[in-house]
């Protein structure tokens, strides 16, 4: 069938410095660039083009450049490019559109409506390059009070497992499949240096990296991939996925082709075969067994680590996050509406979930309104970009928060969202063994942590200018945030103040 | 669920930034004596206030009631007294109810009606509770239901006087220099984002714990936000009222010894910590993980008094002033040394504490301590 789709890009290659090298040829892994032999020219399918800067990063002499395609349709407000593409592909296929990495679309970001506050005159900023600044985090169940020996004063009170992080930013779950082992090995090593945690996602541990088991988190979710003794037992944490917050209500799916032997392997499952985890962990139909899985895990690892339990962001995460709390987690993991994914039908990507301020604000509001903040921390994840986003988050109420989308960033990619397809030019969301190697695990590392090392400094300066030392007296503290251009209920929900008030 | 917006705060300020002079001075073999020296001390500091706040907490004031309940309350209106009082009649055994003597002074204007009861919980206590929790309850209703009232001081044998008005003009206003005590503490204010009010002169009291701070809280919002879990509603729209309730909530409800209570709200960094003895690091870190969210950040000094005892305490990297002195029982602890100075010109021993390292004077213990080198050892 004649597809109707037009090109999202113009490909422009400037012939006065392109000197026929194919590397770009070489590094497209969707078929825009070729190589005309007769003609001795690099010559582009402009329509294959998903905007992934492979080839201009690549270019040994800054020939190329892309450009978004101009061409206009009547305006309509209603009737938007994007709205016309997706029923032509439709059209076309008869199938669920597919696609990857978070929610694109222009929910508020209200991140971007929330400032920071710093000190003036009446109490003094602190230099963090002269002063000590503490950014340790320690996420786990912690008690009401401390006990003492009342004649010795020795402690009685012996604390539920806790997990120090260095630095309060992880990564997410990521799995192995949807990315490559040498992302995964790039993760943990740059966690284990950092003094952070990384995160399996639902695909199982490959055993090269049980050696990163200490700055581990492992996760169990509904398909049970790679689950096993072993697994738990060289984890630092255990977390449940109920939801993530690029398709919440809906499963991991990794399509065959992207099960390699290794992958086959890992998640304990035949090569080649789809690994579709079911919608609902089907253990879990209710709260309660919520609470039975928690103790069965907590059983399993003889109470010696912490179990997170992750849920997309939705309309009543308050409620839902109190009754996680009652049923034993440890860490309550909220994933928001940009949330990103390997693979995501694309109606619920863009329309289901809720932003994840609004879902942090709340639920920490409601935890504390119930006098249980303090026996779960919250972990939250779904499009923090920066070292000012983590420091809103924390002052929000997060204990810390996840990245994947910008450690993705780190290692290269541009955000082209076709992770579904297996074909990622940088290497990274694929299981191709001749693109994985693109992603060289002691370059990634050295990038990622790199990347944690500047936020921590970043981090530092901002309490530093807020007159704050310790990174405890920021969490929760949303005094120190203000809105800008919020409505008054949008407020009331954050609960913080306008500006200026 | 318990509703935790803010109350009674009718200007919606988060909390009163300012800086101050705070002086104490205890004698701990318990002898009772008079407030010339501490108000001409704390006159001494007058720059450090601006006239928009000056108070004291007076310990062993009321002998003759010394098992009851003494509540100093500030009126805005007659209605607001008289729904206080039947509230009173309703909650406690009134022994006593007496306008506060104050007598006219240049510098004051505007004054409250304040009056002071002695009351008995006697029989109005339901179920187990404990007496102290009782009254807490009561103050923090008053606060916070009942209008045009504020509770200035609810503990036994003790009170607070404080006003708008430097600290010597209040003395004077109250005559305070007819009453005695073994342990007085002293505030002048110098508020900067608010105009005075006299509910948000310090000391700031609950029961018998009292406070005078100088500094910023810079982490308020979550120690407010914490301490509201436990039921202390923080009305007065300061951050000193925050350090009260928590020293309440810590040494009261958590049986937690001052030594420990200052590892909490000026705790060891981490990396201090981890290179303390096992056991201790332990303890210490254990303390950090929960107790976090009451981590006094930003600038303090702070004096806290309770019935025994008076302590002084600086934020960990020492950002405002403290002296201690000696001379023989009687302890001093001041912004400034001139202002001891002034009053007790041969002290034996006078140092600047290192920040976070707690000054404890105790009944019947006379402090003998070795002042700490700078930059030594904080824990």
């Amino acid at each position: 069938m004649k597809t109707y789709l037009t090109s999202k890009f113009l490909v422009e290659r400037d012939p006065e410095r392109c000197i026929q090298c194919q590397v770009c040829v070489n590094q497209c892994t969707f078929d825009v660039h070729y190589y005309d032999t007769e003609d001795d020219e690099v010559r582009s399918r402009e329509e294959n083009c998903v905007g992934c800067h492979r080839c201009v990063a690549f270019c040994p002499t800054q020939a190329l450049t892309f450009k978004k395609n101009p061409l206009d349709y009547r305006e309509n407000y209603n009737w938007r490019p994007d709205v016309i593409e997706d029923i032509l592909k439709q059209a076309e296929t008869g199938g669920m559109l597919l696609t990857g990495m978070g929610n694109d679309k222009g929910y508020r970001i209200y991140w971007d409506h929330l400032v920071l506050n710093a000190s003036q005159v009446t109490n003094p900023s602190i230099d963090p390059l002269r002063e000590p600044m503490e950014l340790t985090t320690y996420l786990g169940r912690k008690p009401d009070r401390v006990e003492l020996d009342r004649e010795s004063f020795n402690l009685k009170t012996e604390l539920a497992p806790q997990v120090k992080l260095e630095v309060p930013v992880m990564f997410a779950a990521m799995s192995y499949g949807a990315v490559s082992l040498n992302v995964h090995e790039s993760l943990a090593r740059a966690a284990t240096e950092t003094g952070t945690l990384w995160n399996t996602g639902e695909g199982g541990l490959h055993s090269k990296l049980h050696q990163y088991g200490n700055n581990t988190i492992v996760q169990v979710a509904s398909g049970r991939f790679g689950v096993h003794p072993e697994y738990l037992d060289v984890a630092r944490v255990v977390e449940i996925k109920i939801g993530q917050g690029a398709k919440p209500g809906i499963g991991g799916h990794l399509p065959g082709e992207k099960v390699s032997a290794e992958v086959s392997m890992t998640r304990m499952i035949p090569q080649g075969t789809d690994a579709l985890s079911p919608a609902p962990q089907h253990d879990i139909y209710s709260i309660e067994d919520l609470a039975q899985l928690v103790y069965a895990l907590k059983e399993a690892i003889n109470y010696t680590k912490p179990v997170a339990v992750k849920i997309a962001a939705v309309h009543n995460s308050a409620a839902i996050a109190s009754g996680m709390v009652r049923a034993g987690a440890d860490i309550i993991v909220l994933d928001g509406l940009r949330g990103a994914t390997g693979a995501a039908p694309k109606v619920i990507r863009d329309n289901v979930g809720i932003p994840i301020e609004m879902a942090l604000a709340s639920v920490d509001s409601r935890l504390r309104q119930e006098g249980i903040r303090n026996q779960a921390s919250i972990v939250i994840s779904g499009g923090i970009r920066s070292s000012g986003d983590v420091a809103k988050a924390i002052a929000l109420g997060a204990d810390a928060v996840y990245i994947g989308t910008a450690a993705l960033v780190a290692l290269g990619c541009a955000v082209c969202q076709q992770c579904h397809t297996g074909k990622c030019a940088w290497g990274i969301c694929t299981t191709d063994l001749a693109l994985t190697k693109r992603v060289n695990p002691d370059i990634g590392a050295r990038r990622l942590a790199n990347l944690l090392r500047g936020w921590s400094l970043e981090l530092k300066d901002i309490l530093g200018g807020m007159g704050i030392n310790a990174l405890e007296s920021l969490r929760g503290n949303r005094l120190h945030l203000r809105g800008v251009g919020l409505t008054d209920t949008e407020l009331e929900i954050l609960g913080v103040r306008m500006a200026g008030n | 669920m318990r509703n935790l917006s803010p109350m009674n705060n009718p200007y919606r300020d988060d909390k009163v930034i300012d800086a101050c002079s705070i002086f104490g001075v205890m004698d701990t073999s318990g002898r009772r004596f008079g407030g010339e020296d501490v108000i001409r001390a704390i006159a001494n500091m007058h720059v450090r206030g601006n006239g928009l706040g000056g108070g004291f907490a007076i310990y062993g004031l009321y002998p003759e009631y010394a098992d009851a309940y003494a509540f100093h309350i500030m009126y805005l209106s007659r209605k607001g007294q008289r729904e206080v009082e039947a509230f009173l009649k309703d909650g406690f055994d009134l022994i006593c109810a007496e306008e506060v003597p104050t007598r006219p002074t240049p510098g004051i204007v505007d004054t409250p009606l304040i009056w002071r009861y002695f009351l008995n919980v006697g029989q109005h206590k339901l179920g187990e509770k404990a007496e102290d929790d009782y009254v807490v309850d009561r103050v923090m209703e008053i606060n916070c239901s009942l209008p045009d009232a504020y509770v200035f001081s609810s503990g036994k044998d003790m009170a607070v006087f404080k006003g708008v008005g430097y600290p010597e003009e209040i003395a004077a206003y109250f005559s305070l220099e007819q009453y005695e005590g073994y342990l007085w503490t002293a505030h002048g204010r110098f508020p900067t984002n608010t105009h005075g009010w006299w509910g948000g002169a310090h000391p700031f009291c609950i029961l018998d714990w009292t406070v005078v701070h100088n500094g910023e809280i810079s982490s308020y919002g979550i120690n407010r936000c914490y301490l509201e879990q436990f039921g202390y509603n923080c009305t007065m729209q300061t951050d000193t009222e925050v350090v009260a309730y928590a020293v309440d909530l810590l040494i009261r409800k958590h049986n937690l010894p001052i030594e420990i209570v200052a590892n909490i709200l000026a705790p060891p960094f981490w990396s201090d910590i981890e290179r303390c003895p096992l056991e201790k690091q332990k303890l210490l870190r254990t303390l950090r993980q929960v107790y976090g969210s009451l981590l006094l950040n930003g600038p303090f000094t702070i004096i806290i008094a309770h019935h025994g005892e008076m302590i002084g305490l600086t934020d960990r990297i020492r950002l405002r002033p403290l002296t201690v002195g000696v001379k023989g029982d009687r302890l001093y602890l001041s912004s400034e040394e001139s202002a001891m100075r002034l009053i007790c010109p041969d002290l034996d021993r006078t140092w600047i504490p290192v920040g976070g390292q707690p000054i404890v004077g105790s009944l019947g213990a006379p402090l003998q301590p070795q002042p700490a080198t700078m930059g030594g050892e904080t824990i």
